[in-house]
């Protein structure tokens, strides 16, 4: 096992009434790129900024290379920050911005050229250092951001949603560029996002926090494939939830006379209520009604209740005869043409299924 | 053509009293006539050698110096605590702070005296410094409040997570960043005491007092244009000081909190 960089054990952080962090244990290992992934208001800023020192813990302990620094004031532990608003110091030079962690570190005036100057040149925004950082665009303002908390190569790093602020397009080409930026340096890095695209692109672990806890951490494919609870299940990839009674070890119905076979890693009691999530990737559609469970397993008809065209794919949704959703996605342009109402087949497959 | 037409009455309205008072001022006669029959400088002789006037002089210096470098740092923290302090009651801090501005000269200047009284300073120059203070207090905390409020927070955290303690980061970030307001805060501070009367009256003495009384007090016992000479020295004083804070700092920046 790798050594653990950052450690909390049992933090909590309270506002007033409110508790935005509760009973968090977590540990970021050296090297990798930990996000932190939830809704707004999940918590993860207030655990990013518990972990740089900005706000006091109210129970718990925080660990920097095993040494407890929950008391300790930001100044004085040594991380790298990177702010949604970026947070570049508006009277003071690109250079000077980048600059002003060695400055605070009262090195020699040579090694602090050659630092910052070098820091630059990993950001790729070389000869723009006398420039003020109202000159730049916001993506090469959100380099400087991460030139300056890399310059005096901190223990750790931590982003606070650095990508937000950016367009689309910037955002995703930015998004390549840090994580070839991380690697590239091997820095452990904390990554606040609420973006799962962001998420899973750029993870080694990913830890999904929903109402100031942690609802599952693990690598994006393990989060992605296998998640826990329900709210992993929807707030990642965008799975439709069904509720069905189990009816065989590995069969449950769906309402009604519909059954369907999963594929699960434990045995289901018969009459036992569970629930299962499916992504709509997973789920195909065809022309016309279902021929019947012998001829092909876990099709179902349905007829189609919503459809959002989104480019590369079509978003079908589709409701069974109980009622209950199903949402696929179909390649555009589209093999069938689809319209509002018309009946369709649906397919399950077994080990699409994931019980929650 | 209306539009301009009003601007220019406007104008005049606004400038005409001191027009007039700068015509007088060359009057060669002992009576302020307008127009003047002549032209000559003896008045502004007299108000320049005139003993009262330049002890009084030398006491706004002190006064309004004094009362402006003192208010420009408490005023700046009382911005900051306002802005970013946890206080209960904002709202309340805030009205108190500004309200001043809002409290008839006479009735402050009463305050002062009993006060002063009461604590034996009544022919002291620092209670001026004192009473100044609180006047223009509020034009301070107004300004740099301004400032405060357009500081990223983030700012602060930055500095701090790239290892600047507290007193680094106010000195490093924020004072450099507060600059335009603290600039127009001792702007303000400046002219607002410099012009100060009806405060200073009540808790002036024959030795302590400021121009503004000395003028008053000299238009209450002789009618020559003295006065008006001096009214002009003063508004001259006051043109090349807000002409070099622009051609040094730049106003508009000022005033239109320009980062």
């Amino acid at each position: 096992m790798a050594r653990a960089v950052v450690e909390l054990q049992g933090v909590r952080r309270e506002y007033g009434s409110l508790v935005a962090v509760d009973r968090l244990d977590l540990a970021v290992y050296e090297g990798e790129l930990l996000s932190l992934l939830g809704p707004s208001g999940c918590g993860k800023t207030t655990t990013l900024n518990l972990v740089a020192g900005f706000i006091p813990a109210s129970a718990g302990r925080i660990l920097i290379d095993g040494e407890d620094v929950t008391g300790r004031p930001a100044h004085l532990r040594g991380l790298g920050v990177v702010f949604q608003s970026y947070a570049l110091f508006p009277h003071m030079s690109v250079f000077e911005n980048v600059a002003f962690g060695l400055r605070e570190r009262r090195m020699p005036r040579a090694e602090i050229e050659r630092r910052a100057h070098r820091a630059l040149a990993l950001v790729r925004l070389e000869g723009r250092d006398r420039q003020r950082p109202a000159q730049l665009s916001g993506g090469m303002q959100q380099r400087v951001a991460l030139a300056r908390a890399l310059v005096y190569r901190p223990r750790v790093l931590l982003l606070d949603e650095p990508l937000a602020a950016l367009d689309k397009k910037l955002r995703e080409e930015m998004r390549g560029e840090l994580r070839e930026i991380q690697r590239s340096v091997g820095i452990t890095t904390i990554f606040v996002t609420h973006d799962q695209g962001e998420a899973l692109s750029l993870s080694d672990r990913i830890a999904v926090m929903n109402g100031g806890r942690l609802e599952q951490v693990g690598a994006p494919r393990e989060i992605y494939e296998r998640p826990v609870s329900r709210f992993v299940a929807d707030f990642i990839g965008g799975s439709s939830l069904l509720q069905a009674r189990a009816v065989g070890p590995d069969r449950v119905a769906l309402g009604g006379a519909l059954t369907v076979r999963v594929v699960t890693p434990r045995p289901l009691a018969a009459g036992q209520s569970v629930e299962l999530a499916i992504r709509p990737e997973r789920v195909r559609v065809g022309p016309g009604e279902a021929p019947g469970p012998e001829a092909a397993e876990n099709t179902l008809s349905g007829s189609v209740a919503r459809l959002i065209y989104l480019g590369a794919q079509m978003e079908v949704t589709v409701a069974l005869p109980d009622g209950q959703r199903v949402a696929a996605l179909v390649a555009e342009p589209m093999p069938l043409p689809l319209t509002l109402g018309q009946t369709v087949r649906l397919t399950l497959p077994a080990d699409a299924f994931m019980v929650l | 053509m209306i539009g301009r037409a009003v601007v220019w009455l406007l104008l005049a309205f606004l400038t005409l009293p001191t027009v007039v008072v700068i015509v007088v001022s060359f009057n060669p006669t002992a009576i302020m006539a307008f127009p003047p029959d002549g032209f000559s400088l003896r008045w502004y002789g007299n108000a320049l050698s005139y003993p009262q006037f330049q002890r009084a002089a030398v006491n706004s210096v002190w006064v309004t110096l004094g009362a402006s470098l003192l208010a420009l740092p408490i005023g700046t923290a009382g911005a900051l605590a306002l802005e970013r302090g946890r206080l209960r009651g904002r709202t309340l801090w805030a009205t108190v702070l500004l309200s001043p501005l809002v409290v008839p000269g006479v009735a402050a200047g009463l305050g002062f005296l009993i006060l002063a009284a009461a604590l034996g300073l009544l022919r002291s120059r620092i209670l001026l410094v004192v009473a100044h203070v609180a006047l223009v207090l509020p034009f301070v905390v107004r300004s740099v409040w301004v400032s405060v409020k357009n500081l990223d927070p983030a700012l602060d955290r930055a500095a701090a997570s790239l290892g600047a303690p507290p007193w680094r980061t106010f000195r490093r970030v924020t004072l450099p960043l507060l600059r335009p307001g603290l600039f127009a805060g001792f702007l303000f501070a400046l002219v607002v005491s410099a012009n100060e009367f009806v405060v200073s009256l009540f808790i002036s003495t024959r030795v302590t007092e400021i121009l503004p009384v000395a003028m008053f007090t000299y238009v209450v016992n002789y009618t020559d244009p003295t006065i008006a000479a001096l009214s002009s020295l003063f508004i001259a004083a006051t043109f090349v000081v807000v002409w070099v804070a622009d051609r040094f700092f730049g106003l508009a920046s000022v005033f239109l909190l320009d980062r």
